[in-house]
């Protein structure tokens, strides 16, 4: 069943490589506009369920739609033409290191929207770049640039092609918490200013329950528990639980 | 065990057949980067022009030594600027220059699309809906075809000119005879074959190093180990692809 205001729904999915099932059966549905965070311990199919909503990889079971257009039944050549409607923000940035900040930034304004005047693309890099808050970093290369900041950078070479959602694959990871909390604040911007769906997938629990509108746990390939953070916070799902009460017992100590 | 091995063989056959049948389709599919190509070309054609200078001189050197101390005590000493010329041509500069150049840029493609598989780089582009085979496969594969038999052409000549140094300056051979004999024995077919040799060569190089790149998992040592087992199946590749080259080639010649 597909929702009216849902953007993604994800239905009955299977997934698994060799005799290891990654995803088992998941239903979820993404809400159009707003912040959705799939939590989960580590190796629980989190970023396979990107993949398969994107369509980088295909389910061995179950429907994926964006809109009302099945991902699963598309072909290669329409799964391009679906791309274009979702920006990736990876866990480590992934920027292509042997480009500039600008390079990387006017990579998918050249591949995937075809502008190829180099003017517009300059205009539209160091536009990205005030944007997000690291204007003038244009010649620099990524070796040399910040954890955080590459993470910045690598949001705006997501932004740039102006797509209607935003993948974040753990997008806090790896960085104190001041900087944890930039990237937090880039998120409820983009969703707020850009008005993008924003779907995250994240172990940072407390910053998930500040920004997101809802809250999916994933565990064993399934969906164990969804809904508004306070919902998911009152859970009586014996994994959901701990996994709530050790990461806040974490922040008190 | 031995179905086990077998069954992996045919798996890897089966993936590299879909690989090589993937970059067949981007050799013919829009958008044609030719930026990608031209940098690719100077990458692993202008800056290999000394690596190939200085081995080609040698091998040229070395072969006339040789030649000379076996052939002087026949008085046959004048044919070394022949042999040495077409040995050249046919055989050694296709594939010394291929070796150079797989220690030098075969690896280093490997390692390159190594490192942006296991940082991700690779599933970015994917993500937007950039093919990778497309964007780094196929640029250094054209490149390799036209790059590989150009740096040939090159050794043939520093070769042939280290060749005649040892020679009359050296070994104290007739300069007009060296000369005669080695324009009388040497064939534009002898040149032409070499080239279209080093072509297949730079072919198959380009081809299992960049496969080897999308193969690399693992992090640095994945890379590592990938860019190593590029390097020695792409060697011995050459060198069975050079004897089955010959092979066909050999009725050319008479």
């Amino acid at each position: 069943m597909v929702l009216l205001s849902a953007i993604i729904t994800v239905s009955d999915v299977h997934k698994a490589f060799g005799s290891l099932v990654v995803l088992n059966g998941i239903h979820v549905t993404f809400e159009e506009g707003k912040v959705t965070t799939v939590i989960g311990q580590s190796g629980t199919g989190k970023s396979v369920l990107f993949k398969t909503m994107i369509g980088i990889m295909k389910p061995d079971h179950g429907e994926i739609w964006y809109r009302d257009t099945s991902v699963t039944r598309l072909s290669d050549i329409e799964l391009i033409e679906l791309r274009r409607s979702f920006g990736y923000a990876f866990q480590g940035a992934a920027l292509f290191d042997s480009m500039t900040v600008g390079e990387n930034i006017a990579f998918p304004l050249r591949e995937v929207l075809g502008i190829r005047d180099r003017n517009e693309q300059r205009r539209r890099v160091s536009e990205m770049l005030e944007w997000i808050g690291l204007p003038g970093i244009e010649g620099k290369f990524p070796a040399e640039l910040s954890g955080g900041m590459r993470k910045r950078v690598g949001v705006a070479r997501s932004l740039v092609t102006k797509p209607d959602v935003l993948l974040f694959d753990e997008p806090t990871t790896g960085l104190d918490p001041v900087l944890g909390e930039t990237i937090n604040d880039l998120v409820v911007r983009v969703n707020k200013e850009l008005g993008l769906t924003c779907i995250l997938i994240t172990h940072d629990i407390q910053a998930s329950f500040r920004i997101s509108d809802k809250i999916a746990f994933l565990h064993e390939g399934r969906i164990a528990e969804e809904g508004p953070p306070k919902e998911v916070a009152e859970s009586n799902h014996p994994m959901v639980k701990k996994f709530i009460e050790n990461s806040f017992s974490l922040l008190e100590v | 065990m031995i179905v086990k091995w077998a069954v992996g063989v045919l798996e890897e056959l089966g993936r590299f057949v879909l690989y090589w049948g993937g970059t067949v389709r981007g050799l013919v599919r829009r958008p044609f980067r030719y930026w990608l190509i031209i940098e690719q070309i100077e990458h692993m054609g202008v800056k290999s022009v000394p690596i190939i200078a200085l081995s080609s001189m040698a091998i040229g050197m070395i072969f006339a030594l040789q030649m000379i101390a076996l052939l002087r005590p026949f008085q046959a000493e004048v044919i070394t600027g022949m042999a040495v010329a077409v040995s050249m041509a046919r055989e050694l500069a296709p594939v010394i220059t291929t070796l150079m150049l797989i220690a030098k840029n075969g690896s280093a493609m490997s390692a390159e699309i190594g490192t942006m598989n296991v940082t991700e780089q690779i599933d970015a582009m994917e993500t937007m809906s950039v093919d990778p085979v497309h964007y780094l496969a196929v640029p250094r594969i054209i490149a390799a075809v036209i790059v590989f038999p150009v740096l040939t052409l090159l050794a043939n000549v520093i070769g042939v000119v280290g060749s005649y140094i040892i020679g009359v300056y050296v070994m104290n051979v007739e300069s007009a005879a060296y000369l005669d004999q080695m324009f009388t024995g040497l064939t534009p077919i002898d040149v032409i074959s070499g080239l279209i040799k080093a072509a297949v060569m730079g072919y198959i190089v380009a081809l299992i190093c960049t496969y080897m790149g999308f193969k690399a998992e693992g992090g640095a040592q994945g890379v590592g180990n990938t860019s190593t087992t590029a390097v020695v199946t792409s060697s011995v590749a050459i060198l069975i692809a050079d004897y089955v080259m010959a092979s066909l080639m050999m009725g050319w010649y008479f």
